[in-house]
């Protein structure tokens, strides 16, 4: 576009501008052409000296300061990040033990209270055992006392119905002897 | 020719300014658009500067954005040097680009259109900044125009081309500066001067047809805003370029 504009220029000038006559900037026969650099070394020189004295520093203090403030902000921003990532590796760990402790705790409840169920069931368990085994021994008492009861009876019977029978009665060992044999016989049967 | 005709070139023709002192002193339009725009300047700076908030307003933040910007130039282009070449950077870049702002407005001189104006300022770069070549280096400076690595058969040969080369700096450094505003200038000039044409060659349809010459107008005003910028940073950079030269040998 720039080289554009200056072609266009360069077309243009020739034909109206310089028809008119020639350019002030290259009239150097006008001493204020030259007046005027004058004039800008006293501006320039005075523009230096308020801007270099006075107005840069100014903004170079602005800017140092603003870019402290920041970076302190951030220092601070970053310690207290690293603080806070303290306290929940704080947290984290508390919570991990903690639940550690409890399941432990609940382990170890459910653990006594198996080994207590299982006392009291071997123990009911012994104790109906016992129950049954003095129930047996009183049945088998009461059985053998019933058994003992019979042999007399039994072998008086048979020697009645012997004696009603044959009219004779045999001895009583012999008797008493094939009594039992019946019974043990009965008995295994 | 008969009507209006385009002047061009009157805009930049010098007359004397502030009254019977100005012209008792040669003091110039030019220099009163000069002593504007450094008032403007420090006017902004006392602005700036009177809160010195931590969190700046508009102006503050201006002058800020003009400092850091300046500032990062110098540090970027010179080297840790540059810091004490910023004030004088932020003078020439500052005065440049106020002069080609205020220069765009209607009824303000544009002193940067001058080329006694612009070759003073490159003139006092160039000077300037072989001097802090030779106060740096002594006579070492002359190493800077011979170039390394080069065969020295074509020493004799190259050595002129690094001086001439270098010798050309303040022209270059002026005739860009110079040439970008008188250009944009004059366009505006010759653009609007068409307008006029129009209308008193064509009448009614020469003022409805000049809409197109305003229409350009508007659309340079946006260039001419843009080169204004362009070629004070321009100034600048390149007077980074010749102090880091002038520092740096290389």
């Amino acid at each position: 576009m720039r080289r554009l504009s200056t072609a266009l220029l360069l077309a243009l000038v020739p034909s109206v501008a310089l028809a008119d006559g020639e350019m002030p900037q290259m009239d150097f026969s006008n001493p204020l052409t030259l007046d005027q650099v004058s004039w800008m070394a006293v501006i320039l020189v005075v523009l230096y000296l308020v801007l270099a004295r006075w107005g840069l520093p100014q903004i170079g203090k602005v800017l140092e300061n603003r870019a402290a403030i920041i970076a302190r902000d951030l220092a601070a921003a970053r310690a207290a990040k690293q603080e806070a990532d303290r306290a929940v590796a704080l947290l984290t760990a508390t919570l991990s033990s903690a639940r550690a402790n409890a399941q432990a705790e609940v382990a170890k409840a459910v653990a006594d209270a198996k080994a207590d169920a299982a006392a009291k069931a071997a123990a009911l368990s012994a104790a109906l055992d016992a129950k049954l085994a003095e129930s047996e021994a009183r049945i088998d008492a009461a059985r053998n006392a019933a058994m003992a009861a019979i042999k007399p009876v039994a072998s008086e019977a048979a020697g009645e119905m012997l004696l009603k029978l044959t009219g004779s009665v045999p001895a009583q060992e012999e008797l008493v002897r094939c009594v039992e044999d019946a019974l043990a016989v009965r008995k295994a049967a | 020719m008969a009507g209006p005709s385009i002047d061009a070139l009157g805009q930049f023709s010098l007359t004397t300014g502030l009254g019977p002192i100005g012209r008792a002193l040669n003091f110039t339009n030019s220099n009163e658009a000069m002593l504007a725009a450094a008032v403007i300047i420090v006017v902004l700076f006392a602005i700036g500067l009177k809160a010195k908030a931590l969190v700046p307003g508009r102006i503050q933040a201006l002058v800020e954005v003009l400092y850091e910007f300046v500032h990062r130039m110098c540090v970027d282009t010179i080297g840790e040097e540059g810091k004490r070449f910023f004030p004088l950077v932020f003078t020439i870049f500052s005065f440049i680009l106020l002069g080609n702002l205020i220069g765009l407005f209607p009824y303000f001189f544009a002193f940067t259109s001058h080329i006694a104006v612009t070759l003073a300022l490159a003139l006092f770069v160039f000077v300037f900044s072989t001097g802090v070549g030779f106060y740096t280096h002594g006579f070492g400076f002359l190493k800077f125009f011979v170039p390394e690595g080069v065969p020295g058969w074509l020493l004799p040969l190259l050595i002129p081309i690094e001086i001439i080369s270098y010798l050309s700096r303040p022209v270059s450094l002026s005739v860009r500066l110079f040439a970008n505003m008188t250009a944009g200038h004059v366009m505006w000039e010759v653009f609007a001067g068409f307008m006029l044409l129009l209308t008193a060659g064509l009448g009614v349809f020469g003022a409805i047809a000049s809409i197109v010459p305003l229409g350009l107008n508007v659309a340079l005003a946006a260039l001419e805003l843009l080169v204004a910028g362009l070629q004070a940073y321009v100034f600048a950079i390149l007077t980074c370029l010749y102090l880091h030269d002038a520092v740096h040998m290389h």
